[in-house]
This record gives C-alpha cells, structure tokens and sequence, in this order.
C-alpha cells in the first residue's frame, strides 16, 4: 500500500480517536488532573536544581604570583580544617597577564572550568568580581582567607579590605542557572512524556475487546491503525498542553507577575528553546509512545495493561534518569550516550539546547528520532501481526524448517 | 474459468497456527458477480480461509487475489466484509459508524455521512442515526454494522457467518440484501454452517472440512453427485415387482426408500406396473445440499454442522 493511503487510513483512524476522547465527558477530568502531581513536580524539580547546583560548583580564579597564591591556598588549607571542603570556595590560580582587565573579562567568560568571579590586585589591594551576593559566604571566605594570609606578614601589608564588585552574571551562574533551565526543561518534558504517554498503552484494548480490530485489520493496513492511534493520542496531549501552559501563564501573570521574566535564559535563546520544547516533547511522545503501544498491544485484557503500567513508569523515570545525568556536562560521554539512545534522546537534546548554543546537533538528532519512531513502529506493527493476528509464516528455528521443507 | 471474470482467487493456501494446521491448501475460484458460500462445521477453517483472503493475515504458503489484486490490502476500497464477531464502537452514533466504515475503506466522511442516513432510513432505522451503537438492539447494532460494510458501494462483500444471532425476519431482510446487492453486480462470498441458507443463496459453493476442500463447484454440481431419491408405497406387500427396486432400499414406515437406478423413473415405473406393484404413491425427490454435504464431507461434518445450527437456534 502507498505511503500516502497509509497517512489517509491513518487519518481516519486519529480522527475517531481525537473526537471520541477529546469530546468525552472524561476529558474535562483529565485537563484537570495534572495540577496535584504539577506541584509536587515543582517540589522535586527544585531539589533537583539544588542538587546539581552542588554538583558543579563554579572556582574562583585568583590572579596572583605563585607566591602569593600559594599563601592564599595554604589559608584556604588552613579553613578547610575548621569546615567541610565542600562548603569551601575552590581556588584557581591565574598568572598575572599584560592587560588585567582583559585577562579578568576573559575569565569570566571562561566556561570550562565554570568561573564565579576573579581576584586580583595581590595581597596589597585585593579586589573581587564576581556573579556573588555582597555578604554572602563566597566574600566571607574570601576574606578570612586574605587576613589569615596577611597575618603573619602583617608589617609587610597593610590590612586592606576586600573590595568587591558584583556583577549580574558571570560563566559559573550562567552555567548554573543554564544547567537549571535544563533540568526545568527535561522535568517538564519527562512530566508530561509521564503522564501522557501511559495512555497509549490500553490503546488498542478497546478495539481488541469490541473487536473492531478485525474491521480495521481488514481495511488499513496494521501500520496505519498503529501510526493513527499514536498521532491521536499525541494530539489529544497536546491539547491537554496548550490548555495547561495557557492556566499556567495566566497563574503567573496573576500571582507572581515577573515570574517568567526571571527564569534563566536558555544557550540557544528563549524562542529557540520554546519552539524545540513541543518537537522534542512530540519526538519523546513518539518514540515512548510507540514502545508502549507495541507493549500493549500484546495484552488482551485491562488487567494485563494495568499489570504492565508500572513496569513502563519505571522504564521512563530510568530513561529520564539517564538524560539527566548529562545535565550540567553536555559532552559527558554519559550525556553524549543519553543524546544517542533514542529512547532517551529527546529529553537529553532539549536539556543540551538550554545549556550549548549549536543548533546543528538537534537537525541530526531529530532526523534520528524521526527515524527511531518509523522503526519502532514499524516493529510493534510487526509483532501485532505476528502474535496477536497470528499473521504470516511464523517464527521458525532453522531445524523446524528443515523439518517442514 | 477465466480468471479476468474471478472475483477472488486462492491457490493452495496453507495456515499453520503453531503447529496446528488450521487450513491446508484450499483452493476457490469465486466468479465475479456470484453468490458464493463457503460451508463447514465450525473449527473447519472457514474464517481463517476469509481472513487470509482479506489479507488480515497472511498464508503460511499458497496465494490469493481479491479482484485482481495479489495485495488484498490494495483492494479495500471496493470490498466490504462483516466478521463473525461483530465490532462497532458502543459510543459512536449510527451515522457516524456508518460513515467512519465507509471512511477506513476510502469514502470521504461527508458522502460516507450522507449515504449513511439514506441506507439508515431505507432499513427503518432513521430515527435512529444519531443514537449511540450501545442503545441498540443486537439485530439494530448489526444491521447497522452490515450498511457499514455496503456504504462505500463494494464489488466484492465478504460476509462470515452472517445470518447467526439474527432472528426469523432479519434472516429473510439479510437474504433480501444480499440478492439486491448481486442484482447490481457486486460479488457475495459469505461462510456459514447453515446449509439451508447457502442452499437458497448460492450458485457456488466450497464445503470445507478439517483445513481442506472437500468440494467446490455449482451447488447443482453437488447435488447431481448423488442420484434422486424415490419414495414408494404400494398396495401388495410382495411379488415380482420387489426386483425392480435395490436390494439396499430402505423400509421407511409402509415407504420404500431407494435411490433412482441408473437406468431412469421409466424402467422402473414399467417392471413395477407390470411386476403387479399397485402403486399407491411415487415421488422421485432431487437429493438436498444437505444430502450432498453428507456424502461429500461425511456423516460427523454433517452431525458437527447440525449441534452448531441447533446451538444458534437455541441462542
């Protein structure tokens, strides 16, 4: 049959789908649920933003001779002893350059290894910049650091204090915060590919138990019936989508007006990261989708498809697991892995558009997960046919068709 | 044959379920334009031989064409068929059941809609379209399944076991569609364990026992494969006359029960008139399909044939 009578049987099929739910009394409950597990959702996903945050914990970058940051560091050593090495600063020494002022622009910028801010000036003016709260514990160190470094030297230098200039932004919060808006993204991404995608599975049990699977196995191909019921249920969440960001945003204009302006902005910009959110959740949608309506579609009963639901939840969060470890090193071989499983794919490329500017990678790794679904479901079409239709020759050890010929 | 003029065409077809062999090389020629039965016991591989036909599973070996086409999928836009196990969505109305069947097989939703309501009215069932199927009567709901199975104007209906679980009247409207469909040309192959029903409708017929064709050819074809039957009572109770009849006839009440010899009702009737018979009564019937399934697919097929009519009379 030609690709374009499978799309037209397809069709078909997504439309009966589409109304009959989107048009059910059940649908006004389903637009409604998710607002109980959203807020929980927010709960964890700042945990998790804490979490990462302490991960990847951004170095100051001291300018200074070797002398004097060896100095710096044995009193860093010597405040080590008094509290956590975690709770510390780290310390990067940076050899004085020509230009200062352009060596402390650069090393703000620098993103590997992610920089908070820079001191320079020596012992004699010491001076920070940097992305920092004014009296919060990164100035705080660095203080009792200088003066613990000046103290036995003490009629050599004066005591001179800190000075301080904090910036808006700096390598090491933007890296934080990108990291942030990357793991917000894939949480987001993972959380509706959760709660979606889980319908897909009891797709087909309403045909298989009103046997109008025989009515559809006679007219359209398998594929189109398992192309069709996919594209409906990912318009029917894309629905449920647009009705939930739509409440959301009018929640934030409401309640917390500048809500949306102070979310960290994206490596690839807002409206590029907006546009890949739905491709990336529809190619999420997809790929899962079509495992799950593969999986399903061997089950014959409500019982074996509620049997087999928590199974695929775990299978989800382990696949949301393993895209988020990626998050805060994008070229991590985990995080490459992530980007090239396909199954994980899309929720590992959305977070790499928050955190690494190149569009390139997310051309080619769309083109992959387009090829992934036409796979997979050309596979789950396969396996319906064969085991639940009981189509075609049948599964044969070399030995039996040895025997049969 | 001429195969341009076969409607469905199917060549040693094999299926193995396992390795259980649910058909075992059956072969059909149905022409285009016919009534076509397919007769068995049930578990004789008659859905199975449809669904391979249909192309909603494929042989283990062996070949088929629907109207020309060796991909039966292609030719879903001219076929309409009805399972055994009628499926319609409980939610769905009547029209748009109508109109979404006529839709899976190429009809576009506003025609399909619009045939939908004048198939529904002529069928006395206007009122209701655009009721949900679950508001049905069984004979309503699959009514309305059978208009979705003409809706898209087929030339070929594919129908299993089409006439059980419908009542007296709903047999006879059924058997009433299927000659008006034929009328306009459009091809029946329906399957049923009801010979009654193939014995009036069809030209052509397969009977198929375990997996295999025991049979296929006109329905005339099988009946003439046995000899009339005559049924005989006379007023002497003996004499020369008893040599005109077979020695195997049987005694039926006062009736003697044979089969016509080969030589004709002339013959016979002399040698008993002149054999002193007196003859009360003399019918020579033409054998059944009945008769003819029990000789050609055995006495346990028929038996099987009969407790599965019995079972849907029953139901």
């Amino acid at each position: 049959m030609k690709l374009k009578q499978i799309i037209q049987s397809a069709f078909v099929i997504a439309r009966r789908d589409f109304t009959a739910t989107v048009f059910s009394k059940t649908f006004l409950l389903f637009l409604i649920g998710p607002l109980f597990p959203a807020l929980l959702g927010g709960g964890l996903g700042g945990i998790g933003a804490k979490i990462d945050e302490d991960a990847r914990k951004p170095v100051v970058e001291v300018i200074a001779n070797d002398t004097d940051f060896a100095r710096i560091a044995q009193a860093r050593g010597r405040l080590a002893m008094a509290m956590s090495e975690e709770d510390l600063i780290i310390l990067v020494q940076a050899r004085p350059e020509a230009n200062l002022g352009a060596q402390r622009d650069r090393l703000l910028k620098q993103e590997d290894p992610p920089v908070l801010g820079v001191l320079e000036g020596g012992l004699e003016k010491p001076f920070f910049s940097g992305a920092v709260n004014a009296d919060g514990r990164t100035i705080r160190q660095l203080q009792w650091m200088l003066d613990d470094t000046r103290r036995p030297i003490a009629e050599h230098v004066p005591n001179v204090a800190l000075g301080v200039k904090i910036l808006n932004q700096s390598s090491g919060t933007l890296q934080a915060a990108r990291a942030l808006t990357a793991r917000a993204g894939q949480f987001l991404l993972f959380f509706l590919t959760l709660l979606l995608a889980g319908m897909v599975l009891s797709q087909l049990i309403e045909e298989k138990s009103n046997k109008v699977i025989e009515i559809l196995s006679a007219a359209v191909p398998v594929d189109a019936i398992f192309l069709g019921k996919l594209f409906a249920m990912l318009a029917i969440s894309l629905v449920g989508i647009a009705v939930w960001v739509i409440a959301g945003a009018a929640a934030i204009s409401i309640w917390a007006p500048n809500g949306l302006g102070s979310l960290p902005e994206p490596a690839v910009g807002w409206p590029m990261f907006l546009a890949l959110g739905p491709v990336y959740f529809a190619m999420s949608y997809l790929l899962i989708g079509g495992v799950f309506l593969g999986i399903g579609a061997q089950a014959s009963t409500v019982r074996e498809v509620q049997t087999l639901s928590m199974p695929v939840t775990m299978a989800q969060v382990l696949l949301f697991g393993f895209a988020s470890m990626g998050v805060g090193h994008p070229d991590s071989p985990v995080a490459l892995g992530a980007s090239v499983f396909p199954l994980s794919s899309p929720f590992s490329m959305f977070g790499r558009a928050a955190e690494q500017a190149a569009l390139w990678p997310h051309a080619v790794a769309l083109l992959w997960q387009a090829l992934w679904v036409v796979l997979i479901l050309k596979i789950s079409a396969g396996l319906f046919r064969r085991s639940v239709l009981k189509s075609g020759p049948g599964f044969r050890w070399p030995w039996q068709r040895r025997a049969a010929a | 044959m001429n195969a341009s003029i076969l409607a469905v065409e199917a060549r040693d077809l094999v299926k193995f379920f396992g390795d259980t062999k649910a058909v075992d090389g059956v072969s059909l020629a149905v022409p285009a334009g016919s009534i076509y039965g397919i007769l068995g016991p049930n578990g004789a591989g008659k859905t199975t031989t449809l669904r391979m036909l249909l192309g909603i599973i494929d042989p283990s070996t062996g070949e088929r064409s629907l109207l020309g086409y060796d991909r039966p999928l292609e030719a879903a836009h001219v076929v309409g068929y009805l399972p055994e196990e009628r499926g319609l969505y409980p939610a769905m109305s009547c029209l748009e059941a109508i109109a979404f069947m006529g839709a899976l097989r190429g009809l576009p939703v506003r025609e399909g809609r619009a045939r939908g309501a004048e198939l529904l009215a002529s069928h006395g069932l206007g009122d209701w379209a655009k009721k949900p199927i679950r508001t049905l009567s069984k004979g309503m709901a699959q009514t309305v399944q059978l208009l979705g199975t003409i809706v898209h104007k087929p030339k070929l209906i594919v129908l299993d076991e089409p006439f059980s679980g419908l009542d007296a009247i709903n047999q006879e409207k059924l058997e009433a569609l299927i000659r008006r469909q034929t009328s306009e040309g459009t091809t029946i192959l329906f399957s049923t364990h009801v010979i009654a029903h193939a014995e009036r409708l069809c030209e052509r017929i397969a009977i198929i026992a375990r997996g295999k064709v025991a049979f296929e050819g006109g329905v005339d074809e099988a009946r003439n494969r046995l000899r009339q039957i005559v049924h005989l009572r006379t007023r002497a109770e003996d004499g020369p006359w008893r040599s005109a009849i077979p020695a195997d006839a049987r005694r039926v009440g006062k009736e003697w029960v044979f089969e016509l010899p080969s030589g004709g009702p002339e013959p016979l009737l002399k040698a008993l008139i002149e054999g002193g018979a007196g003859i009360e009564t003399l019918s020579i019937e033409r054998p059944g399909l009945h008769d003819a399934f029990v000789a050609i697919a055995g006495e346990a097929a028929a038996r099987e044939m009969g407790d599965a009519q019995n079972q849907a009379v029953a139901a």
